[in-house]
């Protein structure tokens, strides 16, 4: 028997709290990370280009606060975060924050879309090849989700753009303009991750429907739809709960490849490209919105998972 | 190496067996076992075949072909395959059958590498949080759960853009990321198998502790260790393609499959062979490993079959 945990409103509060206080040490950690990281390295921003004469070097450097001791760059570069100023960028003439507001919204509705298409298409599918075990629809849609695992974004994004941008001509191979233009990033985005909800619904459905009470619930004649629906659902789509959290951070990763093949102004590239150019602000700021991203996703997935699955005690 | 062989001494055979007493006393090792049971899936033993295929092409035919994957011969860019060069050159004149099975060896040999660097490090880490448990165990978890929570992907792109990018780091970054979760799987094996009864035996009959982990814990923990290696192929060959796309894996002129792809997707308008054929070949490896994977888990752990 599983022991009776106690779950009030309070201790509900506690765990919530608790857990934003652990996310925002965590972006915190990365935050320092970065910073540490970015500077061990060897050469700085300005040590590719052309040579410069040295006084005009000590002048950017300067200007931008380089020459101060590190832990000095690293007080005042906090302090402007929590005063939300994120700094210059070296490369372009906007500050960071600019640059970040121009490209959020491009990488946010991309990553919406392929999240809806990855829920909408993986969801069904591992529900229903559950439900009709070992039956041809499940045999043929999880060998395809098998085969969507191993045709990662690098791969199905320049295929797809190859056979319906190149080959049929529906849509534009690369920019992000017309409507039509979200079509295939979000697909290629979101079929990989179709492909794994898929499985992990499967997984999960199965371990319910095999549970005693749903036999119970079929010997007292409820209708398969409601077996499905009003008893199984709730705890077999825990696992896919819980998969939600990696799956936005593999999203993003994915983002850098999409964004890349696509061509499309958004976040990703411009942190792959702040990184090679040694962007020092540029780079910590995407860091920072990623890791935001990430542990608020970790904590809702948390909170959730306790919502849902009553067997769950509230542990930090 | 496996404890289950001393429990079928030969000498425990009837003179004249029956059919059915032999088949019971007749070789019943555990990877004798998960042999057989390989066998019978049908999909496992393709894929297997299918990577001796794709491992026999990339490691053998650079010795066979003799052919250089640097030389370039400016006026043979971009030829379409043909008797002369089966998969076509690519944009600087080189023969891509060539560069494919080099670019697969680099793939391959990173895949095998890095995941045998994470297995060390993971199966250490994690036998030894399960065998010293307590305060060691949980700290050294803890430590695990707080990496799980970072977001590898962008460290790992900071550290080969910053730091000057070679093969050597890339088998770092990728066995650092990749032995987290061995480290929990191989835990949570131990501490399951510490509360057999066989090992009750064992530490009632007196055996060392080094003895008991040795003889009993490793072989016992190692058919997952295997299963979950051979997931984890993959894993690190998906990673090294994806940093090699984005320019930040292997660098030029060396070649990757993921680089090959890359620049088939950069000449998706009129050369679609530099695109097919490389990530043909990658998919078709990643297919294979991950079946063959699913297939060793089923033989060697028929308890957790699939569903």
């Amino acid at each position: 028997m599983v022991e009776a945990i106690e779950r009030d409103d309070f201790t509900m509060i506690k765990f919530i709290l608790s857990r934003i206080i652990q996310s925002a040490v965590v972006v915190f950690i990365i935050l320092t990370l970065t910073f540490v990281m970015v500077r061990l390295a060897p050469g700085g921003p300005f040590s590719s280009e052309r040579k410069m004469q040295p006084y005009i070097l000590e002048r950017i450097n300067a200007y931008y606060g380089l020459d101060d001791p590190v832990i000095l760059q690293y007080f005042n570069y906090v302090g402007g975060v929590l005063r939300g100023n994120l700094g210059p960028s070296f490369t372009e003439t906007r500050t960071v924050n600019q640059i970040l507001e121009s490209t959020i919204p491009v990488s946010f509705e991309l990553g919406t879309w392929a999240l809806l298409i990855a829920l909408g298409i993986g969801l069904p599918i591992g529900i229903l090849a559950a439900v009709k075990r070992n039956s041809a629809l499940d045999y043929g849609p999880m060998s395809v989700a098998m085969l969507g695992i191993c045709f990662p974004t690098f791969v199905m994004g320049p295929v797809l753009a190859m056979i319906f941008g190149v080959w049929l001509g529906w849509f534009n191979v690369a920019g992000w303009f017309v409507a039509s233009d979200r079509v295939l990033p979000a697909c290629t985005l979101g079929l990989v991750y179709a492909a794994y909800i898929a499985r992990i619904a499967r997984g999960g459905m199965l371990e319910v429907l095999n549970q005693d009470f749903i036999r119970t619930a079929a010997a007292k004649g409820v209708s398969s739809w409601g077996i499905i629906f009003k008893h199984s659902l709730r705890g077999g789509l825990l696992p896919v709960v819980s998969f939600l959290g990696p799956a936005l951070a593999g999203l993003i990763s994915g983002s850098f490849v999409v964004e890349t093949v696509f061509n499309l102004p958004g976040m990703g590239r411009e942190f792959v490209t702040s990184a090679f150019d040694r962007d020092y602000f540029l780079v910590q700021g995407t860091v920072i919105v990623y890791a935001a991203l990430i542990t608020a996703a970790n904590l809702g997935v948390d909170i959730a998972q306790v919502v849902l699955n009553p067997k769950l005690g509230f542990e930090d | 190496m496996s404890v289950f062989r001393k429990l079928s001494p030969d000498a425990c055979r009837l003179p004249k067996p029956e059919r059915s007493l032999a088949r019971v006393s007749d070789g019943t090792s555990l990877w004798k076992d998960a042999w057989n049971r390989l066998k019978q899936n049908r999909l496992a033993l393709v894929s297997l075949w299918m990577i001796v295929g794709v491992v026999l092409f990339c490691f053998l035919g650079p010795i066979v072909l003799r052919t250089s994957y640097v030389e370039q011969i400016l006026e043979n860019t971009l030829l379409s395959p043909s008797a002369a060069y089966p998969f076509g050159t690519d944009d600087l004149g080189r023969d891509q059958l060539i560069r494919v099975m080099v670019g697969g060896r680099v793939s391959l040999g990173v895949g095998i590498v890095a995941t045998l660097v994470s297995l060390l490090i993971g199966v250490v880490y994690g036998a030894s949080a399960a065998f010293w448990g307590g305060k060691v165990d949980s700290v050294m978890m803890r430590i695990v759960d707080v990496l799980y929570g970072l977001p590898f992907t962008i460290f790992v792109i900071l550290l080969m853009t910053i730091f000057e990018r070679s093969i050597l780091l890339l088998f770092m970054v990728i066995g650092a990321v990749e032995w987290l979760t061995m480290a929990r799987i191989v835990r949570g094996q131990v501490l399951s198998i510490r509360r057999q009864e066989y090992i009750e035996a064992a530490v009632a009959l007196g055996l060392s502790k080094r003895r008991i982990l040795i003889r009993h814990i490793i072989p016992n923990v190692l058919g997952v260790v295997i299963v979950y290696a051979t997931l984890t192929v993959p894993n690190v060959m998906l990673l090294e393609s994806f940093l090699s796309f984005l320019g930040l894996g292997v660098q030029p002129p060396m070649p990757s499959w993921g680089s090959l792809i890359k620049l088939g997707a950069d000449n998706i308008q009129e050369y679609t062979y530099l695109l097919l054929i490389p990530a043909g070949f990658f998919s078709l490896t990643l297919f294979s490993l991950n079946f063959l994977g699913d297939g060793l888990r089923d033989a060697l752990d028929p308890q957790s079959s699939r569903d």
